[in-house]
Formats: structure tokens, C-alpha cells, sequence
């Protein structure tokens, strides 16, 4: 399988200044990073609050540049200036505030504002702005203003703007932090029918450890380092580590975790219910 | 100093195509000392509920009475109202404006009419009590981390010394290390101060761990108001109105049908081992 | 809830107005408004009340809506009621004391009153049955020549049009942080001047941190989308005269056209 992503030991360094301009402290928010994405896989990453994972996501589409080290994204270095526009299109991202990412005032318009931005042609931004809307099942909602739409509406509208710029790869800064259950629910599953159906690359970014079980590979972020890495089940079957990095497990894996302690002959890492229910009788 | 909310409905009026119930008979009494969760999806109406814990919000007909006194009444003053109920709202550190931390945590004690010194004395306690380190009394809360803003926030509520302390979504956003220390400093706020508590939460987790009573809306109505315990006993009822229950009820619920006898009120990690090491045992 | 505001909302349904082509209307609303100050006598007001009620009839936007745009400029309307009324001079009718209602304040009272409500009305159909986007697309295409002497056009269009998509976020989000500070125990109702500009510190800079902060993460969701102004952009929704429009220019034309003549030939 192709490379959609690479890092090359990406370093990341905030200049803060004080009132005058001068250099009063570095930080380094992304730490020598590297890794690489294939196509099609899901990938988390995890990490808690300024951990670098945000710092490290804006890389991906070109919005940050690295201080040292490179980036490729589908090949191309996001360095090069005359990449910018086919990196931005190949690797799309959504954020965390629903509201603050929807420019349209109504549904389909915002979802056509990326194909206008790429010169698509009228009839096939049409074409582009049915399909994304459909495949995150907001087709019946698309005459309507992005006010009356809930939380988890609102996110999925942005996946399909994004979805229409056709891009390789899609990546997700938190975006479920500010929704409730069920809104965090309509959203995992719009984003795991992307991964399965239209077999795009998804980088999910998230505080929600339920979210990550499906994924195909997890990086853990801590101090602007990859410190753990693995499949869902090698990275929660630590859980002390985690819970020093600032994380948590989900409920499921903490009790097997719990009983296995108390002496039960348990695996380690059960991510399901049915899991552990298999494994206790 | 209970509140008691009798037959309390509240209408928003907008314009004259949208009128919508936004409360329908709400009656429910909460009494000192309680720690309260007050669950419900986004629009069940528990916002607008807690708003009118602090006449922000009057009720449009039915109502609320603070020890024993009726809010609505025309001489009732509602500035004390606010300073014996404190209410924290979702993402707190969006209110702060201050230069520093300590001037933003003085502003609400100095709206009730504390004098300088007694102010600044009551807001250093509330900085000490959330956790705040005293050298960052004097830097501006935009520089703090997340966290540490939203604990600000939360002693510019404190200060103002409440009774009754409630809390919009107190840990959107952190991570869960974040989250469980918001939540334990709510406990021991709770615990050592005999403060009542409600708190607003979409996590059944957080709610199942810490609380004594839960009270779950649905469209303007109290759809359930009892223990942990047998609120997510309800939990398929709990389903159909959009919310779950923790994840340990169905582990337990499932154990039970594959024929362990296990105890299947339990909803905290704890409970649930317990119940099922015994279950195993015997 | 404040969400709910008409200034500037679209209201949505399908009508033979909804489609019409923005630069159509916006013709039509800048004519509509010079016709209100050509007409100088009732037949002319009835023609323009039965236009503005066949346009409004023909939007299938529920009249309510129109009249609740009138609602923001009550004050106004009183005032210049008032005032016209009491202080036109000419042919007493009532007096008391320094009060006096002449034959002439009654009908410049009811002119300017009509026209005042003529003139909200007219632009709310327009606002109410075009979308902003749909509006600002016909500015940037109706100025486009302007482009010519170097001014941004499509970046001013984008700009009302993102304005435009805030103001409700923005309201509510006034009202959040004002409940949130009078839970504080902020006090916003003073009489007093001073204080009542104090009082707005906690409420403004709040405000102002929040719209920067939208403003920087709409930026940054703008530019993730590949936005770089208006060079090389396709529309989705490209602006083509249709027979509709051309019907619509006719139909306006024939409106000024008996407003001039009522105007210039029938005296009362």
C-alpha cells in the first residue's frame, strides 16, 4: 500500500514575543516526529491538552510548516509552495467548533464553497455536493440554514464540505469534543462509513477513548512525542501508562482491567463487551 | 435552604410563529446537601431549568421558592438569590475579561457588596480551593492553560460563597485527566463545605460516579428523578429518550443474561468488580 | 430565541421571488424605494401598497414576517408620527395648548409613516426570499464593473456574506455571557451612565475575545478548504438571466412608469 502521509522528523517550535517583538521563550509544540499513514488505514491519535496533537494536524493540510524536518502528504513535500493548493485538496480537515468552520448559509452552499474554491465546473459541483451530502446522510437537510441544525448535523455538514474537495485523506481535530452522546455517535459512525465505503484515509484526533477502538492503528501524543503507538488493543492494555499520560481507557478495557488484577485469567487490552463476557464464561 | 420548584413552566416567546414549551410542570425539591446529577439530551430543557434556579429565568406560570420564599414576589431580591446560588455555565472561561486572575475572581464578590478587603479575601480562597498556585494570581487568565481558565472560572463562582452550587458541563473539552480533576474538586467542594451540587452532565460515567440522585429530562419533563441505581435500571426507557447508560450496566446486563448472577444495579467500575469477583467466588 | 431574528434572514420556501435573480431584485428594491419618494399623492400610495402586497402575496412569505421587520423601527415611526402631526404648520383642526394638529401634519404625518413602513417592507422582501449569499453574489456580479477602478468587490461580497452568518451566533452568544455575568452579579440595568458603561466591560470583552477567536478559526477552515479569493473560483450557483428575469425588469419598469405618471398627471 501506498504512503498517503509521511513525517520526517517533524519539528514544531512556538516563538513566543513579548510586546516588542522581542523572543522571549521557544516552545516546542512537535517534537522530531516521525511516521507514516497508509492509504486507507483509520488512524487516532491521542493525547491530552496541549500535547502537540493539534500542532501536529495542521501540518497535514498545509497550515503549519515545519520548523525542522519534512512532511509529504500523498507524495508532495507541504514545504514547497507550489504544492499548497493539491496538498490542501488531498488532505481535508474538520474541526473542533461546528460553528466556526461553516461559511455557507445554507447546508448545500457550504458544502459547495470547496469544489468553487477549486474551479470545479457548475454541474459537477452539483454532482459533488449530492454525493458528499448523501454519504453522511444530510441529503434531506440540504436547503436548510446551518443555525437550525444540531451539533453532530452541523459536524457532518462539515465532513461532507470536505468530502467534496474529493480528498485522499481526511483529517479530524476533536471533532466531537463539543457535542453530546448522541451527536458524538452520528458523527464516529458517518466517520467509519468514510473509512469502510469510500475506503479515504482518516486521521481522528480525540479525548474520547470509545472512539478510537475501531481504528486501525493508535498514536499516543505526549510533550510533542509519539510515546506510545500500536493497534487499540496494544495500546490500551496499558493502562497505568496511559493514565500518566494524562488518558483514560474505555470503561470495558478499565474492568477487565480491574478483574485480570484481582486474579482472573483475562486477556489484555478487551475492547468490547462481548469480549469480556466471552472471556468470563 | 431548599428550592423548591412547584408546577413551574416556562414558554419562550419568540416572534409569533415560535412558541415552544420549553418546561412543561416541572416540580421537584432539592434539598441541602444533595449532590445532584441533571441529565437529558441537548434541548431536553435542563439549561433552561437551571436558569431559573437563579431567576435568570422566571417561570412563565407555577413557582420557585428559596428557603421558603417566593422569587417571583415583587420585593424578593434576586442579587441574593444569585449569591446563594451560583451557577457555573458550559465553557466558563469564555466569561472571564480581567487583566489578571485575581481581579476576575474579585468581580462577583464585589457585585454583592463585599467591601475591598473582604473581597479579595474571599477570592483567595477560592483561588486556593481550585487548585490555583499563588504565582499565577497576578498573570491574565488568557494565558493560562485550558484547565487552569476553567478553574478560574469556577472560583469567580465560589468566591461569591453560594449554598447551592451548579454547574453547566463543567468538563467539556479537557481531557480525561482534566476531567476527573474538575470532578474531584467538585466532590470535596461538596464534601468539606456541605455545598449542594447539581451538576449538568452528558456523562453517565462521571454522573454515576459521584452523585446521590439523578434527575433525567426529556422534552420539559421530569422523566426520571431516583438513585443512580434505579435510574439506570431504566436503562432501555433511558434509550428511547436518547441517552444510555454507563457502560458497566450493560456489561452487567449481559453477564446476567449468560447466566452469572451477578448484581446488575452496580454502574461504577467498583461496584462491578465486586459484585462480579462474588459472583465468580461462588 | 434570539436565534430567530429577521433582519437579514432568509425565510425558506420555494416562490417565484425566491427564484428570481438577485440583481432583479435588487433593482427592483432600489426602484421600489425611488418610487416611494416620486408618489405624492393617495392613488400613488395605493398603487404602491398594491404592488408591495402582490410582490409580498407572490413570495408566499407569511405577512407576519414582514410586519415583524417593522418592529425594530416602531420608535422611529412613532417619533416621526408625532412629530409631523403636532408640528406641520398650516390649517388647524385640534388644539391644546402648544399641541396643534393642522390638515397639513395629518397628511405628511401619514405619508411619512407609510412610506417609513413601505420602504422596511419592500427591502424585507427582498432579504426574506434571497438568500445572503444568493445577494451578495448579485452585488459582486451587479458591481462586478467596479472591479475595473480597483475595488475588491468579491472581497467585500464575502465579507457581508460571512458578516451576514455570524450576527445570530453572535447575539446569542451576547446573551450567554450577559446571563453569565449577572449570575456574577453584574448589573446591567443601572441608570447611571458611567456605570452603565462600566457595567459593559464584562460583557464586551468577553464578546470581543470570542469573535476573534471565530474569526481566526474561520480563517484557518477557509484556507483548509483551499480559499484564495476570488480568482479562479467557479459558482455553484452561477447568476443567468432567465425569462423569468427579463419578466421581472418589464414588470418593474411598467410599476415606475404608472408611479411617474399618477405622480406627474393626476393632481388632487
Amino acid at each position: 500500500m501506498k504512503d498517503i502521509l509521511t513525517t520526517e522528523n517533524l519539528t514544531f517550535d512556538y516563538i513566543r514575543r513579548d510586546d516588542e517583538g522581542n523572543v522571549e521563550g521557544i516552545t516546542t509544540a512537535v517534537d522530531n516526529v516521525s511516521l507514516d499513514v497508509k492509504e486507507g488505514e483509520f488512524i487516532a491519535i491521542l493525547g491530552a491538552n496541549g500535547s502537540g496533537k493539534s500542532t501536529l494536524a495542521k501540518h497535514i493540510n498545509a497550515i503549519l510548516y515545519p520548523t525542522e524536518g519534512t512532511v509529504y502528504v500523498d507524495g508532495k513535500d507541504t514545504s514547497d509552495d507550489k504544492n499548497l493548493w493539491d496538498v490542501r485538496q488531498s488532505a481535508g480537515m474538520v474541526f473542533q467548533n461546528p460553528d466556526n468552520q461553516i461559511i455557507g448559509q445554507i447546508v448545500e452552499e457550504d458544502v459547495g464553497f470547496g469544489p468553487e474554491n477549486l474551479g470545479v465546473p457548475t454541474k459537477e459541483i452539483w454532482e459533488r455536493v449530492e454525493e458528499s451530502l448523501k454519504a453522511v446522510h444530510m441529503y434531506e437537510y440540504r436547503k436548510k440554514s446551518p443555525n437550525r441544525l444540531s451539533g453532530g448535523q452541523k459536524q457532518r455538514v462539515s465532513i461532507a464540505g470536505v468530502l467534496a474537495m474529493h480528498p485522499k485523506c481526511i483529517v479530524l481535530d476533536e471533532p466531537t469534543a463539543m457535542l453530546d452522546p448522541s451527536g458524538r455517535k452520528e458523527v464516529i459512525r458517518a466517520i467509519r462509513a468514510l473509512n469502510d465505503v469510500e475506503k479515504i484515509t482518516v486521521i481522528l484526533i480525540t479525548h474520547y477513548m470509545e472512539e478510537t477502538i475501531y481504528a486501525d492503528r493508535i498514536f499516543v501524543m505526549d510533550k510533542g512525542r509519539i510515546a506510545m503507538e500500536g493497534t487499540p488493543k496494544e495500546v490500551f492494555s496499558k493502562v497505568e501508562k496511559l493514565k500518566r499520560l494524562r488518558l483514560d481507557v474505555p470503561q470495558v478495557t478499565l474492568l477487565a482491567h480491574e478483574l485480570k488484577k484481582a486474579g482472573l485469567p483475562l486477556s489484555d487490552g478487551i475492547l468490547t463487551t462481548e469480549e469480556l463476557i466471552c472471556q468470563l464464561s | 435552604m431548599s428550592i423548591i420548584l412547584d408546577h413551574v413552566r416556562y414558554t419562550y416567546e419568540s416572534g409569533t410563529t415560535h412558541r415552544s414549551d420549553a418546561l412543561k410542570d416541572i416540580s421537584l425539591k432539592i434539598d441541602d446537601g444533595e449532590f445532584i446529577g441533571l441529565i437529558g439530551h441537548t434541548g431536553s430543557g435542563k439549561s433552561t431549568l437551571v436558569q431559573h434556579l437563579n431567576g435568570l429565568l422566571m417561570p412563565t406560570s407555577g413557582s420557585i421558592y428559596f428557603d421558603g420564599k417566593d422569587i417571583s414576589d415583587s420585593d424578593y431580591d434576586k442579587k441574593e438569590l444569585r449569591r446563594h446560588v451560583g451557577l457555573v455555565f458550559q465553557y466558563p472561561e469564555h466569561q472571564l475579561f480581567e487583566s489578571d486572575v485575581f481581579s476576575d475572581v474579585v468581580f462577583g464578590p464585589r457585585n454583592m457588596g463585599l467591601d475591598k478587603k473582604a473581597a479579595e479575601l474571599t477570592a483567595y480562597k477560592a483561588l486556593e480551593s481550585v487548585g490555583i498556585p499563588h504565582d499565577l494570581f497576578y498573570v491574565s487568565p488568557f494565558d493560562l492553560s485550558g484547565g487552569q481558565k476553567r478553574r478560574v472560572a469556577i472560583a469567580g463562582v465560589l468566591a461569591m460563597n453560594p449554598d447551592v452550587l451548579v454547574l453547566d458541563e463543567p468538563t467539556a473539552g479537557l481531557d480525561p485527566a482534566g476531567r476527573d480533576e474538575i470532578l474531584s474538586l467538585i466532590k470535596k467542594l461538596h464534601d468539606e463545605k456541605k455545598i449542594t451540587v447539581i451538576l449538568v452532565s452528558h456523562s453517565m460515567e462521571d454522573v454515576a460516579n459521584y452523585v446521590g440522585r439523578i434527575i433525567v429530562m426529556n422534552d420539559g419533563m421530569i422523566f426520571l428523578d431516583d438513585t443512580p441505581k434505579n435510574v439506570f435500571a431504566h436503562y432501555t426507557e433511558l434509550e428511547d429518550i436518547g441517552l444510555s447508560a454507563p457502560a458497566v450496566t450493560y456489561i452487567m446486563a449481559a453477564l446476567k443474561k449468560k447466566g452469572l448472577n451477578v448484581d446488575t444495579g452496580a454502574t461504577t467500575i467498583d461496584e462491578a468488580l465486586y459484585s462480579i469477583l462474588g459472583a465468580l467466588r461462588r | 430565541m434570539i436565534r430567530d431574528i429577521t433582519l437579514g434572514q432568509y425565510y425558506s420556501t420555494e416562490s417565484v421571488i425566491h427564484r428570481l435573480d438577485p440583481r432583479v431584485k435588487l433593482v427592483g428594491t432600489l426602484c421600489y424605494i425611488i418610487s416611494l419618494f416620486l408618489i405624492k399623492n393617495p392613488i400613488g400610495y395605493l398603487v404602491a401598497a398594491i404592488f408591495l402586497a402582490m410582490v409580498i402575496w407572490l413570495s408566499r412569505v407569511p405577512v407576519k414576517f414582514m410586519i415583524r421587520g417593522l418592529k425594530a423601527i416602531v420608535l422611529l415611526l412613532l417619533i416621526a408620527g408625532f412629530f409631523n402631526l403636532f408640528f406641520t404648520p398650516g390649517e388647524p383642526l385640534w388644539s391644546w395648548k402648544a399641541l396643534t394638529i393642522t390638515k397639513e401634519g395629518i397628511v405628511t404625518a401619514t405619508t411619512m409613516v407609510l412610506r417609513l413602513m413601505f420602504l422596511i417592507m419592500g427591502s424585507s422582501v427582498m432579504t426574506l426570499t434571497t438568500t445572503p449569499n444568493n445577494l451578495t453574489d448579485g452585488m459582486e456580479k451587479g458591481l462586478g464593473f467596479l472591479k475595473l477602478i480597483k475595488v475588491p468587490v468579491h472581497e467585500i461580497a464575502m465579507m457581508m456574506s460571512i458578516a451576514l452568518r455570524f450576527i445570530p451566533i453572535l447575539l446569542e452568544e451576547t446573551d450567554k455571557i450577559m446571563k453569565a455575568q449577572i449570575a456574577r452579579g453584574a448589573d446591567f440595568e443601572s441608570k447611571n451612565l458611567i456605570k452603565k458603561a462600566k457595567a459593559l466591560v464584562p460583557l464586551l470583552v468577553p464578546l470581543f475575545v470570542s469573535a476573534f477567536r471565530r474569526a481566526n478559526d474561520l480563517a484557518l477552515a477557509m484556507e483548509a478548504r483551499c480559499y484564495r479569493g476570488g480568482e479562479g473560483r467557479t459558482k455553484m450557483k452561477p447568476l443567468i438571466y432567465k425569462k423569468r428575469d427579463a419578466a421581472g425588469y418589464l414588470v418593474i419598469l411598467l410599476y415606475l412608469v404608472v408611479c411617474i405618471y399618477i405622480g406627474r398627471v393626476i393632481k388632487l
